[in-house]
């Protein structure tokens, strides 16, 4: 039906996009992975696994892979918490309103990801809103520590900047479930709560599930937040692989890290698809 | 016997259920989606037992007037009461009364088999019963097979089906129905009408069937209720309702018609040139005449007195099987529609009708 010469050149492009900024970036990094570094600082082309052997036994690399997991998972919880009733409301109850407040859910997601950071650091910091107006109001009497460079602060920041991400696609399941199912439900009888557990959560499913995974998988590769606002308890595994490949210098360390990163975050995006082929019904 | 309500137009509608107790009334109910009204004034009586189908056009109102029975929508006015109980004050999971959607509504996530028993297991009834009459259910509606399968995987007339065994299953004491045939193909539906009907006898639970197909109204239906614009045209038995239609909208509705609309001067309706007796007082009237009482005429055949005749030529021949209908276009600019059993070619036609054949019909209001 289409020439070759037009098939090649609409294949060609995208295939030589994902091969230089994609595959080769990966295949060096899995090169890396197994080379070394010398004491005067050069990149040793030796096949070894020490780099992975020391992933696994230094405590402060698997502390911060659990850490950084840790936070994700209260990441991804409160995403959901929030975002899901909030996109139940919108799309059931809102009327009117609806379009006008699925953009104000949106607007932040415009607004610079640094901006926001930085809003919480003025919020939360020992001379922030918060602190001020706690001690404004004689609740504390001197400024609360825990608020600012904690994973603390780590938790709420990414919850806020992830929330719109969980809220996205549970909106979508919910705007997909057919009305009359949910009458359906009433005119058998259920009452509004039963209504929402045997239906509207069920089909949502596949919403919830893509939530849950972008609000994790976006947190855990996470480096800002924890660098602005975590100090050091809140340190995050993106940190240390930033610190490797820039002032520590050992490009293989950190790319072994990277790589299991990767794997960790790929296993999970196919679980979860996995999950969503299971739930949904068209 | 059921009460008599006068409409906007000023014309008396009988709107009881012939006889027994009514099961659901009622009661001057209106509706309106902002500027829009879409239903005014609405009073009808189901009875017990009874299959009652609201006809109409789309837009007239009548899935309004479903989903205002089964609590989808509030009435702006009006009431609606069942066993003298009033049922407009309750949320749709607290009426008796259960529906089958025109889309079928199945749930996506259960099976067959879950989908019927949804109603019982939110009413906690103990899981023997609820399997015990599930089976029941499938059986009756010949489904047993299937009770595993998800809904996406059988086909519309087997939704259809479990859609009905769903509702059905809880022994509601009233049956909605929201054009539940109309997605299905011609063989196929006339199958389930007569399905759906013996069915019903079966159970014996009223069934009220939302239509705009007149020939399954006709089919299926004890009473027919035609809606035309939100106000109720006519409520009454098929026979009656093509025999006796109230206005000129009924007759053209139900089944073909010749609509004449004459001129009443002492006692003698005229029509362009055709004439006969009626009761009426003077002024003008409309008649509706139905294809099948307008005979041909044999020549050389006496007139009996009173017997309306009239000379035409034949336009146009519609053959349907059992038989043909013929278009006449009378010397006078009149068009006739006559149905016959059989007749030879010809160009010229003498045809007649009989005055009590002639029923008089009022013209529906107009509206916008």
């Amino acid at each position: 039906m289409f020439s070759r010469a037009y098939r090649i050149a609409i294949t060609v492009p995208p295939l030589a996009w994902v091969t230089i900024f994609l595959l080769v970036p990966y295949l060096l990094m899995f090169c890396f992975s197994f080379w070394s570094v010398s004491p005067a600082q050069t990149i040793v082309h030796s096949w070894a696994l020490d780099n992975y052997k020391q992933l696994f036994t230094k405590d402060v690399y698997w502390e911060t892979l659990l850490r950084s997991m840790w936070i994700a998972v209260r990441v991804m919880v409160f995403s959901l918490a929030l975002g899901y009733p909030l996109a139940y409301f919108l799309s059931f109850y809102a009327g009117k309103r609806k379009d006008l407040l699925y953009q104000i859910v949106i607007i932040p997601l415009w607004v610079s990801y640094l901006v926001r950071a930085y809003a919480w650091k003025t919020i939360l910091g020992s001379d922030g809103v918060l602190n001020t107006l706690l001690q404004y109001v004689h609740l504390t009497r001197h400024p609360l520590d825990f608020l600012l460079y904690s994973p603390f602060a780590v938790v709420l920041t990414l919850t806020h900047i992830y929330t719109p991400f969980a809220f996205l696609p549970i909106y979508a399941a919910l705007e997909h479930i057919p009305r009359n199912l949910v009458e359906a439900s009433n005119d058998l009888g259920a009452s509004p709560a039963q209504t929402f557990w045997r239906v509207v959560f069920p089909l949502s499913i596949p919403g919830v599930v893509a939530g849950a995974t972008f609000a994790f998988v976006l947190s855990l590769g996470d480096f800002l937040a924890p660098l602005l606002l975590g100090g050091p308890s809140g340190i995050m595994i993106s940190n240390i692989v930033v610190t490797l490949f820039g002032a520590a210098y050992n490009w293989p360390l950190g790319a072994a890290i990277s790589l299991c990163m990767l794997v960790l975050v790929v296993s999970l995006l196919f679980l979860s698809e996995r999950l969503e082929k299971k739930w949904s019904f068209s | 016997m059921g009460s008599t309500i006068v409409s906007a137009g000023g014309s008396r509608i009988d709107s009881s259920a012939a006889g027994a107790a009514p099961l659901l009334t009622i009661r001057n109910v209106a509706k309106q989606f902002g500027k829009n009204v879409v239903l005014r004034d609405i009073s009808l009586d189901v009875a017990e037992g009874e299959f009652l189908t609201i006809l109409g056009e789309s837009g007239s109102g009548k899935t309004t007037l479903l989903r205002i029975i089964a609590g989808f929508e509030n009435a702006d006015s009006g009431e609606l009461s069942m066993n003298g109980e009033r049922l407009d004050k309750l949320p749709p999971y607290k009426r008796k009364v259960n529906t089958v959607f025109q889309s079928y509504a199945l749930f996506p996530h259960l099976t067959v088999e879950e989908n019927v028993g949804y109603g019982l297991r939110v009413a906690r009834v103990p899981a023997a019963e609820v399997a015990s009459r599930v089976e029941q259910a499938l059986t009756r509606v010949r489904m047993t097979a299937h009770a595993k399968a998800k809904p996406g995987k059988i086909s519309g007339g087997q939704q259809q089906r479990v859609a009905l065994a769903r509702a059905l299953v809880n022994r509601p004491k009233l049956l909605l129905l929201d054009e539940p045939l109309s997605a299905l193909d011609a063989n196929l539906r006339r199958q389930m009408q007569v399905e759906l009907k013996s069915l019903q006898r079966e159970v014996g639970i009223s069934f009220v069937f939302v239509t705009h197909d007149q020939e399954e109204a006709m089919v299926m239906s004890d009473r027919i209720a035609l809606l035309r614009m939100g106000e109720l045209e006519q409520v009454a038995t098929p026979r009656e309702i093509y025999s006796r239609p109230a206005t000129a909208y009924t007759a053209q509705f139900i089944g073909h018609t010749n609509l004449l609309r004459a001129e009443v001067r002492g006692g003698r309706a005229h029509c362009e040139s055709l004439s006969w007796g009626v009761g009426l007082p003077d002024g003008r009237a409309a008649f509706s005449v139905r294809p099948e009482d307008v005979r041909v005429v044999e020549a050389g055949e006496p007139s009996v007195d009173g017997v309306v005749r009239f000379r035409g030529k034949v336009q146009h021949r519609a053959f349907h099987g059992a038989t043909e209908l013929v278009r006449v276009l009378a010397g006078d600019g009149l068009v006739f529609s006559l149905r016959t059993t059989g007749m030879d070619a010809r160009e010229e036609v003498e045809c007649e009708f009989s005055p009590k054949d002639a029923v008089p019909v009022r013209d529906s209001a107009e509206r916008s």
